[in-house]
């Protein structure tokens, strides 16, 4: 193992918790964290990934744009095990081959999803949903006998002050505005301590000083974690003033920061032209 | 300040405990004990008849309570789960039949069935069948291992919501068609009956009657103590979580398919049990026990008690049977239509069912 895998490793060790399955660390021994190389979908002819190749870098915060239909949300279905590709490979470090994993064992193995739509459990309170998306042991059996501890009680209340939801740790995750519910959902994420976050229009619905706070939260986390971020909100990616990718028709079109991207022939034509 | 509090997880009430008390109490000891003591004409002796009936609305209140911790808590309708309950019933029958011994009509060692079709020996099936402890094996056995091998494919193939439903419905029926033939060799549209004894005991001795009355009680109470352990725990909100956001549980890690799937088998177990129960003291078993109507009407009593409650399980199979009861010797020609008007009214005035109506009153 290389230093930096096992400083990655190190990291999630010293929290008392390790979720990656054991015997299965992320090798970043080349700097980057996750792969997708030549990847094709296609739904009934209509290729929504085309021949895509990316790749992000461990701590790295990428930005994705793109216009509709361009396969944002399909990459990730792709890489979270939800949709399969039909040719290509997806790869968590070196060694992990995601294209033969399942929802469940990608989450385990530290990638954590957030959903354009807020996807929370509404039915129970905001301290519950915090609670199952914590980080550790995950099996039927384990749940069964599992007893609440002090430790988790911690953890989550750390979260909620993150997350800015203290006042309501009862509240039915139902009862919370739209805001709070897509605050919810980050914070559900950081409980799984994923080495990755993928973050489907995270800014979606919020107001201004909401989307401000969720960029400086996404600022504080580059580092220690990497993270993807789709957005349409052109602001917010500016604000997070980071790496771009511009996908288009289910492949990579430009990659830069963003005043190259926004200067570029091309890009500009896919948004404003035809 | 201090951190917020866990969410109060306490197992029940003292009042609910109260009144689970006061229920063992009655069944467990009270009404045993005013039978065995009492002449029949005494006011508190309870008749045949009313024991019967109770003792049978707590073998439907188990498997109220199963439909609940499946339908209520995890999301997933079935309406099949008179199958589980009738191949309980049935593993409990095939004993019985063999401890009439040569008491039948046709003062054979085979049960009456099997000698009218002219068999001389009995299927490979029913090897053992004359030994108790393997009718127990069976009973818990049979109902599971087929929801177990149902569900491993249903929930592989991620089949939800109507389909699911629909499919389960077909699986009852077709069982009820096999179990009709007579060369199944389940005693055809007859099923089994004239049962004589039980571990020796004769069905017909008040003994034996309070006995397994007292004993269906125990059985209901622990399913419901279970139900709410099971209900409470972290694998309870996991399955609340699926039933609201499953591709949320998934991607936080849970394989939810281990988890319906061990919910699901665990909702088929309780109902052979309370198949099992059922068919000593009813006296029959048929396959008329896997209609589809009658897995719907099970459906029927939690929605009316209020789905995801359990206590509102055994209240709505409570007070379903009970109407049923009066209604089929009243005015037989209407119970149908009660039955599908109560489901109209609970559905559009009472989603949350009578324990729905109970809590919006306590407000």
């Amino acid at each position: 193992m290389t230093g930096e895998a096992m400083e990655l490793n190190g990291g999630i060790e010293s929290t008392g918790i390790s979720h990656v399955i054991a015997g299965e660390s992320i090798d970043v021994s080349h700097r980057a964290i996750l792969y997708l190389e030549g990847v094709t979908v296609s739904f009934d002819g209509f290729r929504a990934l085309n021949d895509l190749s990316f790749s992000i870098d461990v701590g790295e915060l990428r930005c994705v744009i793109g216009p509709n239909g361009a396969g944002k949300t399909t990459m990730m279905d792709v890489i979270t095990g939800k949709t399969r590709a039909d040719a290509g490979t997806v790869f968590l470090g070196q060694t992990i081959d995601l294209s033969r994993r399942s929802e469940y064992e990608i989450a385990r193995l530290g990638i954590g999803r957030k959903f354009q739509k807020p996807s929370v459990f509404e039915n129970l309170s905001v301290w519950e949903n915090l609670e199952l998306a914590l980080s550790g042991p995950k099996s039927v059996w384990h749940s069964l006998f599992h007893k609440r501890n002090s430790e988790e009680a911690d953890r989550i209340d750390a979260m909620l002050r993150r997350i800015n939801l203290i006042e309501r740790p009862h509240a039915p995750a139902g009862l919370l505005s739209h805001g709070q519910k897509q605050w919810l959902e980050i914070g559900m994420l950081l409980m799984q301590e994923p080495q990755i976050l993928l973050l489907d229009e995270p800014a979606a619905g919020m107001s201004d000083e909401e989307t401000e706070r969720t960029a400086e939260l996404f600022r504080s986390l580059e580092g220690k974690h990497s993270l993807v971020v789709v957005e349409h909100d052109m602001d917010f990616v500016a604000s997070l003033a980071r790496k771009v990718t511009v996908l288009h028709e289910g492949r990579v079109l430009v990659e830069g920061s963003m005043a190259e991207v926004q200067n570029n022939a091309q890009v500009v034509e896919v948004y404003l032209g035809r | 300040m201090d951190a917020p509090a866990m969410p109060d997880n306490s197992f029940y009430s003292r009042q609910a405990w109260l009144i689970l008390g006061l229920f063992a109490a009655v069944v467990l000891f009270v009404i045993p004990a005013l039978r065995l003591a009492l002449p029949p004409d005494n006011p508190l002796h309870l008749s045949d008849y009313y024991l019967l009936m109770l003792g049978k609305f707590m073998c439907y209140a188990i498997v109220a309570l199963a439909m609940d911790l499946i339908w209520g808590y995890a999301g997933i309708l079935s309406l099949g789960h008179g199958l589980f309950f009738a191949l309980g019933g049935y593993s409990m029958g095939m004993y019985l039949m063999r401890e009439i011994g040569a008491e039948g009509q046709y003062r054979s060692l085979m049960p009456d069935f099997m000698v009218f079709l002219d068999w001389k020996e009995f299927p490979w099936y029913w090897a053992g069948t004359e030994y108790f402890s393997l009718a127990l094996l069976k009973i818990l056995l049979v109902p599971s291992l087929l929801a177990l091998i149902f569900g491993w494919f249903a929930f592989r193939s991620r089949i939800k919501g109507v389909y699911f439903s629909i499919i389960t419905q077909a699986l009852t029926f077709a069982f009820m068609l096999l179990f009709f033939r007579n060369d199944t060799g389940f005693g055809g549209n007859n099923g089994f009956t004239d049962f004589k004894r039980i571990l020796g005991f004769s069905l017909a001795h008040p003994g034996t009657r309070v006995a397994l009355f007292a004993i269906t009680g125990l059985a209901l109470i622990l399913t419901l103590l279970l139900c709410r352990y099971v209900v409470l725990s972290k694998f309870g909100r996991v399955l609340a979580a699926l039933r609201d956001a499953e591709s949320r549980t998934m991607f936080s890690g849970y394989n939810t398919r281990d988890y319906k799937l061990f919910a699901w088998t665990l909702s088929a177990l309780l109902c052979g049990i309370a198949g099992a129960l059922y068919v000593p003291q009813v006296g029959i078993i048929n396959p008329s026990e896997m209609s589809p109507a009658n897995s719907i009407e099970i459906a029927i009593w939690v929605a009316v008690g209020g789905r995801g409650t359990l206590a509102g399980a055994i209240l709505g199979a409570a007070i379903v049977n009970g109407a049923k009861s009066y209604f089929t010797v009243a005015w037989p020609e209407f119970w149908l239509y009660f039955l599908g008007a109560l489901f109209v009214v609970v559905t559009l005035y009472l989603p949350n069912g009578v324990m729905g109506l109970a809590r919006r009153r306590e407000r």
